[in-house]
């Protein structure tokens, strides 16, 4: 790099230091104080707040919440594969008219979109109304953990879908017809190559959607109600109802090791790391 | 030589218009034919449809004697070195080449021994564990040959496959490639746009342009005596001259009149004559049959390359001697040296 790019790269490096060094060290200090006044003077440090974090009941909520995202993602890379499989099939004329649509609900508000999820699993909802109609029971769709995953699994699934795609429409056709001529049917095909070669892109798809999904608190709130609690949830309870800052900044920053670890873990996975959609990360 | 392995019979393919139109040709056992012609000729769709990566809109092909229209390329004894080599990115050498062998569920200890036979075929041995993308394109070019022979196919398809490689190292390759042809002794199809390659390696060249076949003959057929302008010209240079044929074995073009050698066409029929540059000789002016200026003269190595602007047409001339701009010159040739064509084959 010579002089004139470092002066053109700083107002990137202040923006980056104000908006994100700055907090995640503004919310690791909060994590190590106490909750007593604290000013410049008289700051007091402690690790208990990190000490409560251990106990069973917050582990159980932690546990709680990457089960759920674990179990959502699975359901995003399954329903996701084939679906970006397919599109990547799909004649390019058409290919963009068809993604769009399946991008196309991304750009209302999540808010909304899992509100309409609660009009229609709700106690008078869509298909309850329509259970009644043909005098069925009704049953409880809503506050419960499949409410939950169906809420991720809609909001995420494009997540999933995208980096896929582009893994897979980045590939050189003539490798499947390469494996075709070498004696492979369309099965062993898939298998000894085309999901090889879409593994950085699934492994973006995992990262996409499994961070998100464990620490999201409106899809929690909203679909599954109040009775269990889950790490978002938390995060949220803490600092906007109890006030607790500080145990809040510990758990956050407890979640943010979580993430962190795991994506790591994910990324000795990814052997190819400048191929398909790896390069989104 | 003898057998027919493959046959296209009245083969056409329509995409959104007609890339191939009624293709007949057939490839005999251990023979290396070459597709030869322009860039979007149809030669590659012609390979794809023997591959089994396109089907044909019309025709049959048949593969010793059976008809396999509809037989997916998997199921084919033919396999294919893709222009851009295709290698699987996430397999080292060993197990590209080890692929097909794999999928026949051979055991370990035979494909260990195959991969070796074949790095050794293609000069690569002691490569196994190496990386795609620590080879340079000649290498490369090799794994894919290796990586379609270890299936021991009856008919091995070329497409391109020295394109991209420098001038050297194609040279090299095309002997070499001659050479393991004749060593595995297997049928070779090989696609290409370059003429000195097809000619240099082929036993049979054909040649195509516009969806269809111009013409089929060994090399030195093709050479001397193409079926019309389009071929004259596509195989090495040539002065390709409107002239017409006054009566057999007399020909007038450039305002003169030659004897020469063909025979068969109309009275004062329109045709075209063709002058190979290697053919005509340089002489004193006043000795040639034609006379004219040398406009341009480039050093080509072995040889001059002239132009002699001879009033109405520029002339190409090859010579060892050079002549300077502005010089006076005659041409001479033989009655053997003229070779005529008709020119209702030849539409562009």
């Amino acid at each position: 790099m010579n002089k004139k790019q470092k002066f053109f790269a700083f107002p990137y490096v202040l923006w980056m230091f104000i908006f994100i060094v700055l907090p995640i060290v503004l919310v690791f200090l909060y994590s190590i104080t106490t909750k007593e006044v604290n000013n410049i003077k008289t700051i007091n440090f402690t690790l208990n707040n990190y000490k409560l974090f251990f106990d069973p009941l917050y582990i159980g909520v932690t546990i709680r919440s990457i089960n759920l995202a674990l179990v959502s993602t699975i359901f995003c890379l399954v329903l996701g594969y084939p679906i970006a499989y397919i599109i990547s099939k799909i004649h390019s004329k058409h290919r963009n008219t068809v993604l769009l649509l399946f991008i196309l609900p991304m750009w209302m508000n999540m808010l909304l979109r899992t509100y309409a999820w609660m009009t229609i699993l709700g106690n008078n909802g869509i298909i309850n109304n329509f259970l009644n109609m043909l005098g069925l029971p009704s049953l409880r769709l809503l506050y419960n953990n499949s409410a939950i995953i169906i809420g991720m699994v809609y909001n995420f699934l494009p997540f999933m879908v995208l980096p896929i795609y582009t893994a897979l429409s980045k590939m050189d056709q003539h490798l499947v017809e390469a494996s075709h001529d070498l004696g492979a049917d369309n099965r062993t095909t898939f298998l000894k190559v085309i999901l090889p070669l879409s593994l950085p892109g699934v492994i973006s798809g995992i990262i996409m959607v499994f961070m998100p999904a464990v620490s999201s608190f409106v899809i929690p709130r909203l679909l599954g109600g109040n009775r269990s609690l889950y790490i978002g949830t938390l995060i949220e309870n803490l600092f906007l109802v109890t006030g607790d800052w500080n145990f809040g900044s510990a758990v956050a920053i407890m979640m943010m090791l979580i993430i962190l670890v795991s994506m790591s873990i994910l990324n000795r996975f990814d052997v190819d790391k400048e191929g398909g959609g790896s390069s989104l990360w | 030589m003898g057998n027919k392995i493959i046959e296209l019979k009245n083969i056409s393919k329509d995409y959104d218009v007609r890339v191939l139109n009624k293709i007949n040709l057939y490839v005999n056992e251990n023979e290396f034919l070459t597709l030869l012609g322009p860039s979007g000729c149809g030669k590659t769709t012609t390979l794809r449809i023997l591959g089994g990566f396109e089907f044909p809109t019309e025709g049959d092909l048949f593969f010793e004697g059976k008809n396999i229209n509809n037989v997916p390329p998997h199921k084919r004894q033919i396999n294919t070195v893709f222009q851009k080599y295709a290698l699987f990115p996430h397999l080292n050498i060993y197990e590209n080449i080890a692929f097909g062998l794999r999928i026949k569920k051979i055991n370990d200890a035979t494909i260990k021994e195959e991969v070796k036979k074949m790095l050794k075929l293609v000069n690569l041995e002691g490569f196994e564990t190496r990386n795609i993308d620590s080879l340079s394109g000649g290498q490369q070019q090799r794994i894919a040959i290796a990586r379609a022979l270890i299936n021991k196919p009856k008919v091995l398809l070329l497409d391109e496959p020295l394109g991209a490689l420098d001038l050297k190292l194609r040279k090299e390759m095309q002997l070499e490639l001659k050479h393991m042809q004749r060593e595995v002794g297997i049928t070779f199809v090989y696609v290409t746009h370059d003429q000195e390659e097809a000619l240099t390696m082929s036993d049979t060249v054909v040649v195509m342009n516009n969806g269809e076949i111009q013409q089929i003959g060994t090399p030195v057929d093709i050479y001397n005596e193409p079926e019309n302008a389009f071929v004259a010209d596509f195989i090495g240079e040539s002065n390709i001259i409107d002239g017409i044929m006054n009566e057999d074995y007399l020909v007038t073009f450039l305002g003169r009149t030659f004897k020469c050698v063909d025979y068969g066409f109309s009275r004062n029929e329109n045709i075209h004559v063709v002058l190979r540059p290697e053919d005509i000789v340089m002489v004193p002016e006043n000795e040639g049959y034609l006379k004219g200026t040398v406009t341009s003269t480039i050093f080509k190595g072995v040889h001059y390359e002239m132009i002699v602007n001879v009033g109405t047409f520029d002339i190409l001339v090859q010579s060892t001697y050079q002549s300077e701009v502005g010089d006076r010159v005659g041409l001479k040739f033989t009655p053997e040296d003229i070779h005529i064509m008709s020119k209702a084959v030849w539409n562009e």
